[in-house]
């Protein structure tokens, strides 16, 4: 437990070390609206029947296999809709909304940027993964390797992305539920901290799926409700749609066509690099082909997942491009009624604003209560991913050496459950009013350059080592988390100086390059014996990864 | 039997290397089939924005940038759709007869 805690710690430290300098250059502050009674009782019901399910899930929950993986029991279908809720955050529909909404055609870039990971992982990972894995990814990247370094250093990694995500969701959630429901910021961090805690401690992987999986419903019914009625209010014309949008748009004809998001081909690719092979390694995703029964499931659930996040995607499009006649051109919606200024609530409103001007007040809050249930349900699968790295890598394999017992493995779960929780808590409010955009590069750096090397070489390359996993890792984490630190977003914006020492947002081009590499070289050049045995083994490992000879069963007990 | 017998018969067996071989080959092709338009219009849209002001038809406002992005991501979905048929149909059924012949 100790060294868990010193491996959590230090993932904080590297998460302050940030809050310090994040002064100037915050996003301004939301406006408290006034307290919005639908949006708040349709969000009870919702409440109030995951927690019923959370109550069923706990006394199915009774071996580590159940916690961590629901038994293996979930379909492939299941699993593809709560793959899609993973990864549809509230940021997903109001962020790609307001994308499309104030740069147009761009915004669409950004989302296909955000699509294209999944048939990928299909292809290349998705039927190896369950093979090889069983509860965790660390499970794959330590196969053949030294248990006790590349586990702890694969599991320090996802408790990176997932400390760098849970600030993210829970800074989202406390603006966006003051702002919709008229909470006061710190309470509705409480509210989302303490529920995603009671999910996760006493439903594990079986609460928090069926959490995924009516949330992603909600989310998919809601969009497509807002879609008719928004295609009705344009006569069902797209023409009629575009046209009033560059009517109404200050850009007009512009926002049909790129304009500056992909200025710089560099930039654009680096980018694209790291959302293509971050999403393959992001922690709680990567855990969600585990709960199937085999690879057969897994792949049906990654081709499910990828149809309804390519849907919902759509979707959003066709959305941000509405709101920018009806939102953009009603003073109803803007500070002091002047068109064109702020939008009430702040940039990411779009959407919602939409939702009123096209539903009513109970449609708005509908949608407000399926943004909160969002919310909760990414951090649910979040604070798993990390419970499971704390208590089933550091915990049960490193320290124990495997010899934990189902009970001691399980109380360390709930206790990591409920440290995430508070610690998600704490750094919410501490991050009130910052602006975490950078956090999101900072995710996706580290999972894109630390864990998906790894993940990727060791079930691909028989010549990886042990030497070349950790140092390669190491040179994919500092060269990440560096750079976003020289880059324009915090370099400039944040920390104030004149100009960006490194000229990209987005690391991957450069850190998850130099992870591939240092981890070849150190690899190569290994000549231990310990290196001999590594690539022996790699034999055993394909035949595996291949055929799902030996590989993790549908349950555990 | 050991696993190392099983695994020694597994490798032995001209259909491992069959499957394997063609889901391999799937994959790639089906990766390239994705990533190859993908990366030509990240480039294109960055280096070439001009090409993206042309509408659809005469007299329409709609650009074709607009199709050509949702084509790429509804195209993305077909390609898993492929796969997965022929990897849970042809490449899964081939996989059950190495291991069947393997435990023999």
């Amino acid at each position: 437990m100790k060294r868990s805690l010193t491996a959590l710690i230090a993932g904080c430290l590297l998460a302050a070390s940030f809050a310090v300098f994040a002064g100037p250059g915050a996003i301004e502050g939301v406006e408290k609206q006034p307290v919005n009674i639908s949006a708040i009782a349709m969000f009870m019901v919702f409440v109030l029947a995951t927690l019923g399910i959370t109550y069923w899930a706990s006394k199915r929950t009774k071996s580590t296999a159940d916690f961590y993986t629901a038994g293996g029991g979930i379909t492939g279908f299941q699993n593809g809709l709560a793959i899609a809720g993973d990864y549809m955050s509230a940021a997903t529909l109001l962020g790609l909304t307001s994308m499309v909404y104030f740069t147009g055609f761009d915004g669409f870039i950004y989302a296909v940027c955000f699509f294209i990971g999944w048939p990928i992982i299909l292809f290349l990972i998705a039927e190896r993964l369950r093979n090889l894995g069983k509860f965790t990814f660390a499970d794959i990247a330590s196969y053949r390797l030294d248990q006790n370094r590349i586990r702890t250093f694969a599991a320090f990694g996802s408790l990176t992305v997932v400390c760098f995500y849970l600030i993210v969701q829970m800074v989202g959630a406390g603006q966006l539920i003051q702002l919709l429901f008229g909470l006061d910021y710190n309470t509705a961090v409480v509210v989302v901290g303490i529920l995603m805690m009671v999910y996760v401690t006493f439903g594990g992987m079986t609460a928090t799926t069926w959490v995924q999986i009516i949330k992603a419903c909600l989310l998919l019914g809601g969009g497509v409700v807002l879609l008719l009625l928004t295609l009705a209010h344009f006569g069902w014309s797209f023409e009629n749609l575009f046209s009033q949008a560059i009517a109404s748009h200050k850009n007009g004809v512009k926002i049909m066509a790129p304009v500056k998001l992909m200025a710089d081909p560099i930039s654009a690719i680096s980018l694209s690099l790291g959302l293509l092979f971050g999403t393959a390694g992001l922690p709680h995703i990567m855990m969600r082909f585990f709960t199937v029964p085999n690879a057969k499931e897994a792949r049906k659930s990654v081709f499910y997942a990828t149809g309804f996040i390519g849907f919902f995607f759509l979707v959003t499009m066709v959305l941000g491009a509405a709101a920018i006649s009806i939102v953009g051109t009603n003073p109803a919606f803007f500070e002091g009624g002047q068109v064109g200024g702020k939008l009430i609530g702040g940039g990411n409103m779009p959407v919602m604003h939409l939702a009123k001007a096209v539903g009513g007040d109970v449609f708005l809050g509908f949608l407000s209560a399926v943004a909160f249930a969002t919310i909760l349900a990414v951090v649910s699968g979040l604070a798993l991913a990390g419970a499971s790295a704390i208590s089933h890598d550091l915990y049960a394999r490193v320290i124990k050496k495997g010899t934990a017992t189902t009970e001691q493995e399980m109380k360390v779960t709930k206790y990591a459950s409920v440290l995430l929780g508070i610690l998600a808590i704490l750094l919410g409010i501490a991050f009130k009013d910052q602006n975490v955009l950078f956090l999101v590069a900072l995710a996706f750096g580290v999972a894109s350059s630390v864990n998906f090397p790894v993940l990727i070489l060791s079930m691909y390359w028989k010549g990886l080592t042990t030497r070349g996993a950790l140092w390669g890792g190491i040179a994919g984490l500092v060269s990440s988390v560096g750079l976003v630190i020289l880059s324009p977003t915090v370099w400039v914006k944040i920390l104030g100086n004149p100009a960006a020492i490194f000229p990209y947002d987005h690391p991957a081009i450069v850190s998850m390059s130099l992870a591939f590499f240092v981890t070849w070289l150190l690899s190569v050049t290994d000549n231990s014996p310990r290196a001999a045995k590594e690539k022996d083994a790699y034999e055993e490992q394909y035949i595996r990864a291949q055929t799902g000879l030996g590989a993790a069963a549908a349950s555990d007990h | 039997m050991s696993k190392n017998t099983i695994q020694a018969k597994i490798r032995a067996n001209p259909k491992f290397a069959e499957m394997v071989g063609k889901r391999t080959r799937l994959a790639i092709l089906l990766s390239l089939i994705v990533l190859v338009p993908y990366y030509t219009f990240m480039l294109l849209t960055s280096l070439q924005p001009q090409l993206f002001t042309a509408t659809i038809s005469e007299g329409s406002v709609i650009t074709i940038g607009w199709p050509i992005a949702a084509l790429i991501v509804v195209g993305g979905w077909l390609m898993t759709g492929i796969y997965i048929s022929k990897a849970n149909g042809e490449f899964d059924d081939l996989n059950k007869q190495i291991l069947d012949e393997a435990r023999k």
